[in-house]
């Protein structure tokens, strides 16, 4: 009977689906292994030099922060507020990373300089320097979307890595101590 | 029944667009405010990612709102405004992708799908039509039916 045969034209919609469910899926498996969320997007600026910025400090006049302290030397930036409780929760882990004599810079995000400091005191100050963002204008310059945000930056200035949300352990041992060596 | 539905539908063609955009944000320059609408409309918001930058009521949002009608102020192009944006935070800020090496395959998988989908709709029915030719009756039924036909008939 030719209208029981199946032939192959009929099951290309079908198997065009089934291609499309594996590569979805694929995406997802991938998501899952690699400690990423479907949230978190890639940076633009992977691979660029930092951004050109001038923060003043938290409090008084005086050295903020800018692109010219980055590079010559392997350093991470940390967009950060005294507001953000995950930011709050990362804190142990930028102390452990200070205490390897990596250099973290800080850049505050829409704080008070009361609120920061108090902050910085409380928890303990890993950064080298820290510059304060009140508009929140060098954070869109850095791509930033979500607090905190880490960056790795390498000895020639450029942006190697990325990491949204809090650094947490697993972060630490399994992806920036081991680039952060990498790169050095 | 019907008066409901002419309600319903006087609803919602009088709805207008709900924007998040504040009053203070509005340019006073009419021109100018329309170009910022124009450039705000397509720009994602990166915290909550299905909405507009105009429509999110997120910080970031109103950052990047004021931070396009800066630019338009100190006299920048659209282009030049959405390529700076772009810059940072890559094509997913775009709300409709630009056609690229990475997107073609989301902006081709569509075509491919309904290209398929049609041929084998139209293969289908082909074979189905000359399916229903092979199974006409024979001579034997024919005449069979005729007998019938008759018989009704006186």
């Amino acid at each position: 009977m030719p209208r029981n045969k199946v032939s192959f034209i009929s099951l290309l919609p079908l198997g065009c689906l089934f291609a499309l469910s594996i590569l979805l899926g694929f995406y997802l498996w991938q998501l899952g292994s690699g400690q990423k969320s479907l949230e978190e997007l890639p940076s633009a600026l992977i691979d660029k030099p930092v951004p050109t910025f001038n923060l003043p400090p938290i409090v008084g006049e005086g050295v903020g922060l800018s692109e010219k302290d980055l590079g010559g030397r392997v350093s991470l930036v940390n967009v950060w507020a005294s507001w953000c409780p995950p930011c709050r929760a990362e804190h142990k882990i930028l102390m452990k990373i200070a205490d390897t004599g990596v250099p973290i810079f800080g850049i505050n995000y829409k704080d008070t300089p009361e609120a920061a400091t108090r902050f910085l005191k409380n928890l303990g100050n890993p950064f080298r320097a820290v510059g304060a963002d009140r508009t929140g204008q060098t954070a869109i310059d850095w791509g930033v979307y979500g607090y905190p945000e880490t960056f790795v930056v390498n000895k020639s200035g450029r942006i190697k890595y990325r990491h949204v949300g809090p650094l947490t352990e697993d972060d630490l041992h399994n992806q920036i101590l081991p680039l952060i060596r990498r790169l050095q | 029944m019907r008066s409901l539905l002419g309600v319903l539908l006087t609803v919602f063609f009088l709805t207008t667009e709900v924007l998040a955009l504040e009053p203070s944000e509005i340019l006073k320059d009419p021109a100018q405010e329309a170009r910022a609408r124009s450039i705000s409309k397509n720009l994602r918001c990166l915290v909550c990612q299905n909405q507009s930058i105009d429509d999110s009521d997120a910080a970031l949002a109103k950052d990047l709102r004021l931070l396009v009608r800066n630019q338009i102020l100190s006299g920048k192009t659209n282009e030049k405004i959405i390529s700076d944006i772009v810059a940072r935070y890559g094509d997913f800020v775009l709300l409709k992708p630009p056609i690229n090496q990475k997107t073609l395959i989301l902006w081709l998988s569509p075509m491919l799908i309904l290209l398929a989908g049609g041929m084998s709709l139209y293969i289908y029915f082909r074979k189905r039509k000359s399916a229903d030719a092979e199974t006409l009756l024979s001579d034997a039924e024919k005449e069979k039916l005729a007998e019938l036909w008759k018989g009704n008939r006186s």
